[in-house]
């Protein structure tokens, strides 16, 4: 395997793989593996926004924690290219080289409840990473933050303040100033606008999109709102159970899907629109055990197209198209249905 | 209100106040709507709107220091007599019969709805014996039927295990068969799919929907996703801040909104079939804080049609625009001559 990426990959993700064990019994024996994350690959350039989906278990946030090595993969490669060019291996930095990238690579959290420290004031908040990363001048630590708070929309007035005065989409704002204190170039955002109203989403992803094109920023978007995904992404890959179901530019996984699993996910998002109300596809049971996932394929018990081999072998991420990469035996031959144009 | 549908329960001017040391909170503030029998009626809005305190003082759990201060809530029985919920005792003979037996409720968090101490069994035969006079036999009987109709595989074994031993689907289902042990009238269901996987929410809705079509049960669904309210209800209620500024046949709603918070609303929701990345429409400003009350019509400060002078110093009362269609709006009070800044 190379350890060079594509000069215009930010990062570059390469058999990825994190386990985690099951132990049971007195002596807490490991008696089996959660396959959180089994075998993933995919890579982002630089400005892009790419969006991992999928729904409860499929190993979207532990793919982007393992990214930002916030917890140890199993195996695999994360290939990060610095801004001073070089390419190095996140997955296996030692501690006093990973340090260093971090400011490259921040991370904006779902809950803007439980993301901010209600006892820091937006000042320390905000600055906080600024503190930790040399600035310790008090004046020029400040005259950042201002100037953060401001780029969020936030008035720096308020940075005395403590969170518990602001709003969900306020604090979500105070998040994103954090995120970009020490200019990262990848920004992972964990589901950022799932927990705020509706109308407060709106303003948020405005903001990101903005300060993307302002700063230049690469976005790894985690979510499960396909709306939103849809909204804000250039690409998406869709997980299912740890694994890559597909994985492709926004426009054809929304019109063109190719596996299953997405035309399910798609038919299941309710349209705001009465008149769309057409036959759905509803699957049957629940999603796999990651930690007991079928034979074969992990999604052949709910497929309504499923045949012997799905039941058997694994299929592997395979490219259909340009740019447009399947995990499915049949996908070439079945004609499957996107959103309606 | 159609002509042709009667109404199971009408609420009028319900005003829902909580008194608290930093002052009142008028959690819903004067709301008028009607539910007809056999039919769903959708309560949208966004945080603090008072639609989940709007279900609760219908079925009178509104906990002190809440209170309802004014309004009546008629409950049409099988015979068509109207009984007022207002002026019952909530810890009465009539109001424990309705609630549970008539009326059934359907919660978010199906998690923290069950006792964790109990199975799911013994909650259910709880509910089915508080209300019938049958023995634990035969209540466990219906039970292991419910869990049945509702989907759940294997319920005679499913009846005996714990919530937290079923999976985010199965609890909501199971909590569906709890509320649906007695056969209601009615079943409000609050945000019943919010903290569900999408596809798995599409199990849900399609379940209600055909539990609906099997029982004639009308269905109370509260929410804040449009895109549920779109697929699921016959009639919308749109709130904001405690009270009710559009009420409408689904149609009406999303595709010729009187209010300007819902056309606002409808706007600014990304659609999975709208052009990616542009700007949303959004709602300048953010939702008052409940102690901040703004004078006359609460959404003038955000409104892109307020009326200077007007708006801000009278509230609008709901008004009938012809075609089933109500709006708290000045611009549907004044004659046609009136200014807009």
């Amino acid at each position: 395997m190379k350890a060079t990426a594509d000069s215009n990959r930010l990062l570059e993700v390469k058999g990825l793989q994190k386990f985690f064990p099951i132990r049971k019994g007195f002596l807490q024996k490991v008696v089996g593996h959660v396959r959180a994350v089994d075998d993933v690959s995919f890579f982002i350039r630089e400005g892009e926004t790419f969006s991992l989906v999928g729904e409860s278990g499929c190993g979207k946030t532990t793919t982007s924690r393992c990214i930002l090595r916030a917890v140890h993969p199993t195996s695999g490669q994360i290939l990060f290219r610095t801004a001073a060019g070089k390419v190095v291996d996140v997955a296996t930095l030692p501690e006093d080289q990973l340090k260093p990238l971090r400011s490259e690579m921040q991370m904006i959290f779902q809950d803007p409840f439980s993301s901010l420290n209600p006892r820091m004031t937006l000042l320390d908040i905000v600055g906080e990473p600024l503190l930790v990363n040399g600035v310790t001048d008090r004046e020029e630590r400040t005259a950042r933050v201002a100037e953060l708070l401001k780029v969020v929309g936030m008035r720096p007035e308020y940075m005395r303040r403590f969170p518990h005065a602001f709003s969900g989409g306020q604090r979500q704002r105070i998040g994103i100033a954090r995120a970009l204190a020490l200019r990262p170039r990848l920004v992972v955002a964990d589901e950022p606008v799932s927990a705020l109203d509706v109308s407060v989403q709106a303003q948020i992803l405005n903001l990101l999109l903005e300060l993307q094109a302002e700063f230049g920023l690469t976005y790894l978007f985690v979510a499960h709102d396909l709306s939103v995904v849809k909204h804000i992404s250039e690409r998406v890959a869709v997980m299912y159970v740890g694994r890559l179901a597909e994985m492709a530019p926004t426009h054809d996984i929304f019109y063109a899907p190719k596996h299953p699993y997405t035309e399910a996910l798609l038919s299941a998002v309710p349209k705001p629109d009465p008149r769309l109300r057409s036959k759905r596809i509803v699957l049957q049971g629940s999603v796999a055990d990651p930690a007991n996932p079928p034979p074969g394929c992990y999604f052949h018990p709910r497929c309504q197209y499923v045949v012997d081999l799905c039941r058997q072998q694994t299929p592997e991420l395979t490219e259909v198209a340009p740019g447009h990469h399947v995990a499915c035996h049949r996908a070439t031959e079945l004609q499957l249905a996107g959103v309606v144009q | 209100m159609p002509d042709n549908d009667k109404p199971l329960l009408s609420v009028r001017d319900l005003k829902t106040y909580f008194f608290q040391d930093e002052g009142a909170v008028k959690a819903v503030d004067g709301a008028s709507f009607d539910i007809a029998q056999g039919r769903t009626l959708g309560i949208v809005g966004e945080s603090g709107c008072g639609k989940s305190v709007t279900a609760r003082s219908i079925l009178r759990i509104v906990e002190a220091p809440g209170r309802i201060v004014n309004g009546e809530i008629f409950w049409y029985g099988e015979g068509g007599e109207a009984m007022d919920l207002v002026k019952l005792n909530p810890d009465g003979r009539e109001m424990r019969s309705l609630r549970g037996r008539d009326i059934g409720l359907v919660f978010q968090e199906p998690m923290t709805s069950f006792s964790p101490v109990h199975t799911v069994g013994n909650q259910m035969v709880e509910a089915v014996q508080l209300h019938l006079d049958v023995s634990k036999a035969e209540a466990r009987r219906q039970a292991i039927e419910a869990l049945r109709q509702v989907g759940i595989p294997k319920p005679e074994r499913r009846i005996d295990e714990y919530a937290f031993q079923l999976s985010g689907g199965l609890r909501q289902r199971a909590m569906i068969a709890v509320a649906l042990s007695c056969d209601p009238r009615l079943l409000i269901a609050d945000e019943p799919t919010t903290a569900l996987d999408v596809t798995t929410q599409a199990q849900i809705l399609d379940l209600l929907r055909q539990l609906q079509a099997d029982r004639g049960m009308a269905i109370m669904l509260i929410t804040h996703n449009l895109g549920v309210v779109a697929e699921m209800c016959d009639h919308v209620v749109v709130m904001y801040l405690g009270r009710v500024v559009e009420v409408g046949a689904v149609d009406d709603i999303f595709h010729r909104p009187q209010h300007p918070y819902t056309r606002a609303l409808l706007r600014s929701i990304p659609s999975i079939d709208m052009t990616p990345r542009v700007k949303l429409h959004t709602i300048t400003g953010s939702i008052p804080h409940p102690y901040n009350r703004p004078s006359g019509c609460p959404f003038h400060p955000r409104c892109p049609e307020r009326i200077r002078g007007v708006c801000e110093a009278s509230e609008p009362a709901l008004r009938d625009l012809g075609n089933g269609q109500y709006a708290s709006c000045f611009l549907y009070e004044l004659p046609v001559q009136a200014a807009t800044v």
